[in-house]
């Protein structure tokens, strides 16, 4: 019988069975960022260990960064000490650190892939729980804890729990308007969001086959959130593409030898699975968060639950989301307004993401409600947009350009929400002060959508804006008084 | 830091009803910006305590009845969402020592372990009790035997079946949860499970 990948990589990375039962698994790359390291440095430094392998670890800065010029001290004296932290760490103990100041720096989880470190086959580790990005190239990425960090940097490797694996078969053609965000919305809604604990998610079938690194890596991204610690896509040739050339991947000769090393992790066909689920991406609709969690979304031409009329068990939970939403039971979440519009995160921040977004904006105008914020999740992908006119595109529009960061994904930074407003957000969680604001809303989507709520200043059905075509798009921008060109309210039904 | 034995946590239990309690709100993120885990336990639950109704009941942290409890008692996907140990180590500098509750999310699960912070799992109905028991007795004994894989409580009927996989159970009992002092014992392994694989050190060429 066959193999999963998962089964593969755990095999080769067994480094032996620990007396407790767990599994030794070696890790082959290990990312490191400021919030989650210093007290595991400090660790390291008071038993005297030094770090096994500098040259398997990196790290950068992201969660704390202010995304509107790092001039340094930070103006906040928290953030400017974890920063010294981490740089003193590195320096200390010989890894490589890409910080503010160098156009490696960005989101964890958006230069392991762009840099060409994430590769196919690998186990990777983060403190950081969307780690499970990297398995949008195969690799079996585990996010850690602090103390677990302190285990990778003196060790290597992980005391683990073996996990089962749950194929997800996404059939069909996703619909223009319709994105890779959406498929996971919809599928963390059907299995909750802790259905997939103990699970690996491997995302298999035609609609994944055809989607690009990025939007494979928004898919693996949100494992997380439905409880899967760890998602990965097989790797193919799309997969091997986007790592060609790429800084750290293998060159030349090395490559050719590495894809027939990476093709082989691949799940064999007869590989058993311990579930199986299908989900038809043709039928979806953009999906939008109307809760506390990501699991309590709706399809944009839905409305909010009935709690009457959900099972009982979940009854509770309902009414209390939609309390602290402020919103009513029953209503449509199209129309929902909105304060601040976000687009970042390493959920949604790479360049296909910013160009989807751009496409809606170009030649409209924010509402003037509206506060629009666009944080590229990596300085690479900031020059490359800008190399494009994005950053115009946006900027013309009336949003915010940023620095690279984590920004309003999390309240760490200085951009967060403030008292009761609602973001619409293309982040990955929507718990409560999730945004830096205990009482601020969260909308999760995908970036078009956020981009059309920000024109619209509320909720609307991105798919009509996609359908219609540039020329129509431009005809749009350019009517109205003002040329403002703001969706009317006449587009919505 | 070597780990001591863990058989039993023993104390009076502190209930927080609810689902899929994140780890946002045991220690929202602001609260990340240190150095050091030391002081934490001061922000435990910070904005769900500041942001109540004057009308509503305390906040089980801040409730009087339960001060000093041990033993934290709860529901369904407790700490799920980040990855942050600050909010284990907080509630552990709060003084709990154990968590009873109907699931935990991995990630928090494996946080608590390597610090010692014993959850385990119970059935939702005797979840149930076990709150409704120190709601209605906050001064109740409570116990978690790791040997007998039970819950008794002063006032109980019967005992509560726990549930703690078996590795981790070991670790516990055997004193091995810090993880990092066993993962060294056999460095050699490691480095011979990392000298077989192509990518180490770019060893395609022989692969
Ligand atoms: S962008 Fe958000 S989810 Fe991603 S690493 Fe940063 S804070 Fe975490």
């Amino acid at each position: 019988m066959g193999k999963t990948l998962l089964q593969k990589v755990w095999d080769a990375h067994t480094v032996r069975r620990l007396s407790t039962g767990q599994t030794q698994l070696f890790i082959g790359l290990h990312l490191v960022h400021e919030v989650t390291s210093p007290q595991a440095f400090d660790a390291l430094r008071a038993r005297g260990w030094r770090v096994r392998y500098p040259q398997r670890t990196f790290a950068t800065v992201d969660h704390i960064a202010p995304t509107d010029g790092a001039a340094r001290p930070f103006a906040d004296p928290l953030a400017e000490a974890m920063m010294r932290a981490l740089e003193r760490n590195c320096r200390d103990f010989g890894i490589p650190l890409w910080d503010l100041g160098d156009d490696r720096q960005g989101i964890v989880h958006v230069i392991g892939p762009e840099l060409g470190l994430t590769q196919p086959g690998m186990t990777i580790a983060c403190g950081d729980s969307h780690t499970s990005t990297h398995g949008a190239f195969g690799a079996v990425a585990f996010g850690i804890g602090t103390t677990q960090v302190r285990d990778v940097l003196a060790s290597q490797s992980l005391a683990l729990e073996p996990l089962k694996v749950r194929r997800i078969e996404v059939t069909g053609q996703l619909a223009p308007g319709v994105y890779a965000k959406d498929v996971i919305l919809a599928l963390i809604e059907r299995l909750g969001v802790k259905g997939g604990v103990e699970y690996a998610y491997e995302y298999a079938g035609d609609t994944v086959a055809r989607m690009s690194m990025d939007e494979r890596m928004t898919m693996c991204n949100m494992s997380i959130e439905g409880g899967a610690r760890v998602g990965y896509v097989n790797p193919d040739e799309t997969t091997f593409e986007y790592l060609r050339g790429r800084p750290f991947a293998p060159a030349a000769a090395d490559f050719d030898r590495a894809v027939t090393w990476w093709r082989a992790q691949a799940s064999d066909p007869d590989a058993p699975y311990d579930d199986v689920v299908q989900i038809d991406a043709g039928a979806l609709e953009p999906v939008v968060t109307w809760g506390t969690n990501p699991g309590q979304s709706v399809g944009v031409s839905g409305r909010m639950p009935m709690p009457a009329e959900v099972d009982a068990g979940e009854r509770a939970a309902v009414e209390e989301a939609l309390a602290f939403m402020g919103f009513e039971p029953g209503a449509a979440i199209a129309g929902t307004k909105i304060d601040v519009a976000f687009i970042g995160s390493c959920t949604n921040s790479r360049l296909s993401d910013l160009r989807e977004a751009a496409r809606i904006v170009r030649g409209r105008r924010l509402a003037p409600h509206v506060k629009g914020l666009v944080v590229p999740g990596s300085r690479a992908v900031r020059i490359a947009a800008e190399r494009e006119g994005l950053d115009v595109a946006f900027l013309d529009a009336g949003f915010e350009w940023r620095g690279a960061g984590c920004s309003m994904c999390l309240g760490m930074n200085p951009d967060k929400l403030v008292g009761r407003q609602v973001s619409a957000s293309s982040s990955n969680r929507n718990f409560r002060g999730r945004q830096g604001s205990p009482t601020g809303r969260t909308l999760l989507m995908s970036p078009a959508m956020v981009a059309a709520a920000a024109i619209a200043g509320e909720v609307v059905d991105v798919r009509r804006w996609a359908e219609a075509g540039r020329d129509d798009l431009s005809s749009t921008a350019s009517s109205g008084p003002s040329g403002t060109g703001r969706l009317d309210e006449g587009g919505r039904a | 830091m070597s780990s001591s034995r863990i058989t039993r946590v023993e104390g009076r239990g502190l209930p927080l009803a609810g689902h899929d309690i994140d780890t946002d709100r045991i220690l929202p993120a602001r609260f990340l910006k240190t150095v050091t885990f030391e002081g934490l336990e001061q922000h435990v639950f910070e904005d769900d305590r500041a942001g109540r109704p004057e009308e509503a009941p305390a906040h089980p942290f801040d409730d009087p009845r339960f001060g000093g409890a041990r033993i934290l008692i709860v529901n369904r996907n407790f700490g799920c969402g980040s990855s942050r140990e600050h909010a284990p180590q907080a509630l552990r500098r709060w003084g709990i020592e154990a968590v009873v509750g109907e699931s935990f999310s991995e990630i928090f699960f494996g946080n608590a372990l390597a610090i010692g912070l014993v959850c385990v799992k119970a059935a939702p109905s005797d979840v149930e009790r076990l709150q409704d028991l120190v709601v209605h007795d906050p001064g109740a004994r409570l116990a978690v035997v790791l040997d007998a894989m039970v819950v008794r409580a002063e006032g109980l009927d019967g005992e509560v079946i726990i549930d703690l996989p078996a590795s981790a159970r070991d670790a516990f009992v055997s004193g091995t949860w810090d993880a990092t002092g066993m993962l060294l014992d056999d460095y050699a392994a490691v480095e011979r499970t990392a000298a077989s694989l192509p990518y180490v050190g770019g060893r395609w060429g022989s692969a």
